[in-house]
């Protein structure tokens, strides 16, 4: 897959062109969507309170308009003047600020009840003009989103990193900033449906949620004795029902939509078909 | 941009600013637009508002409607005071015009009721 980050920088490679897909395209405006769905979950609000939120590269609005469905008010930063002209058409809600979020978040101390981000941060890992640091940019920009966050809040990112360097390369930073957290993966046994949500906490160190697709990971170990003795005694018959079993299993790892398992999954029809 | 906006934008992160707060405000087009009132989420907005910068705004605008200098206590079920707040934060807006930052004087202009916050390489 190519990657953008490789091609422009994003104030260049979201031109008109590229920001009128965030309208038309209904692809990936249903992708952002559930992306962002899942960021405003994993932010944990409390229930039924309208929040004052911050959106980073918020681009055309989309991950916003779910923000307001919930109820919420944000305010969006973004580079790309752009994607800001398409949520300006959209006519959102929130304001929108044109920033670089490598420059810091020029915000009070303290502003917002959370943060949330679609598909933005993994633009600071690349140095796209040469006075361009991108451990620095990593650094500035997670010390001020931190400072302006209200002490209970949680900041939920969503990203592309390119390989684990780069994961490890944001996360440290961002805990050296003095976030708490780590990286929540949903379905990870997916190619496709698998995504990175790095879920930064400013308050005590609370578990990580669970990613999505990955029950039944910590009998990993179990798994692999039992193997061991089944392979001992020679592979075993497989029948049709267990390959449908084992199939329908592993599709629902991917997190695909798959029906559920009923006493008739894998039986045979009965004569009268 | 909204001045619930103006009240959370800082301009701190120019190199030797330290607080960048208040910016000021110079607008040489300012709409107001209808949007929906959410009592409780201007309720639990206020207490994190900075009245003087929000009255000092807004009095520059002309729409200050006369609210009271300091934030008076019990407003959480005071819905004309709410609605009045909620005009002022949410439903005034800048088009056109330019915020300056208190201490260096730099100037980012708004263009549509966008704020440009983008600095140059130098400022950084």
């Amino acid at each position: 897959m190519s990657r953008p980050e490789h091609l422009a920088p994003p104030e260049i490679f979201y031109n008109e062109d590229e920001a009128k897909k965030y309208t038309q395209n209904s692809r990936i405006i249903e992708i952002q969507e559930q992306m962002s769905e899942r960021a405003i979950e994993l932010l944990l609000l409390p229930e039924d309170t309208s929040c004052f939120l911050l959106d980073i590269g918020c681009g055309s609005g989309l991950s916003g308009s779910v923000l307001e469905e919930q109820g919420h008010f944000w305010i969006g930063m973004d580079i790309s003047t752009a994607m800001l002209d398409v949520a300006l058409e959209r006519e959102v809600e929130g304001d929108l600020v044109l920033s670089d979020m490598g420059q810091g978040c020029p915000f009070r101390a303290g502003a917002f009840d959370g943060a949330i981000s679609i598909s933005a941060i993994q633009w600071l890992c690349n140095a796209d003009k040469s006075h361009h640091r991108p451990v620095q940019r990593l650094y500035k920009f997670f010390s001020t989103l931190y400072a302006c966050l209200s002490r209970t809040a949680r900041a939920v990112l969503q990203f592309y990193p390119e390989n684990d360097e780069q994961m490890e390369l944001v996360t440290s930073q961002a805990m050296k900033a003095g976030f708490y957290g780590g990286v929540v993966i949903d379905y990870p046994n997916s190619t496709k449906a698998k995504k990175f949500f790095l879920v930064l906490m400013t308050g005590g160190n609370v578990p990580l949620p669970k990613g999505l697709g990955t029950e039944g990971d910590s009998n990993g170990v179990d798994y692999a004795k039992r193997e061991r003795v089944k392979k001992q005694r020679g592979k075993p018959l497989k029948s049709v029902k267990n390959w449908i079993q084992e199939k329908k299993e592993r599709r629902r790892r991917q997190g695909r939509d798959v029906r559920p398992d009923s006493k008739y999954t894998g039986r045979k029809r009965s004569g009268r078909f | 941009m909204k001045l619930l906006t103006h009240n959370v934008l800082t301009s701190k992160c120019i190199r030797g600013v330290t607080v960048g707060y208040p910016l000021l405000i110079k607008a040489t087009n300012v709409k107001v637009s209808e949007v929906e009132f959410k009592p409780d989420f201007v309720a639990k907005v206020l207490p994190k508002i900075e009245w003087d910068v929000l009255a000092n705004a807004a009095e520059s605008l002309g729409h200050w409607q006369n609210l009271p200098k300091e934030l008076p206590n019990n407003y959480e079920n005071d819905t004309d005071f709410l609605k009045k707040i909620h005009r002022v934060l949410l439903e005034v807006e800048v088009i056109q015009g330019e915020l300056i930052c208190p201490e260096s004087g730099r100037k980012f202009p708004i263009t549509n009721g966008i704020a440009n916050m983008l600095l140059n390489e130098d400022e950084v």
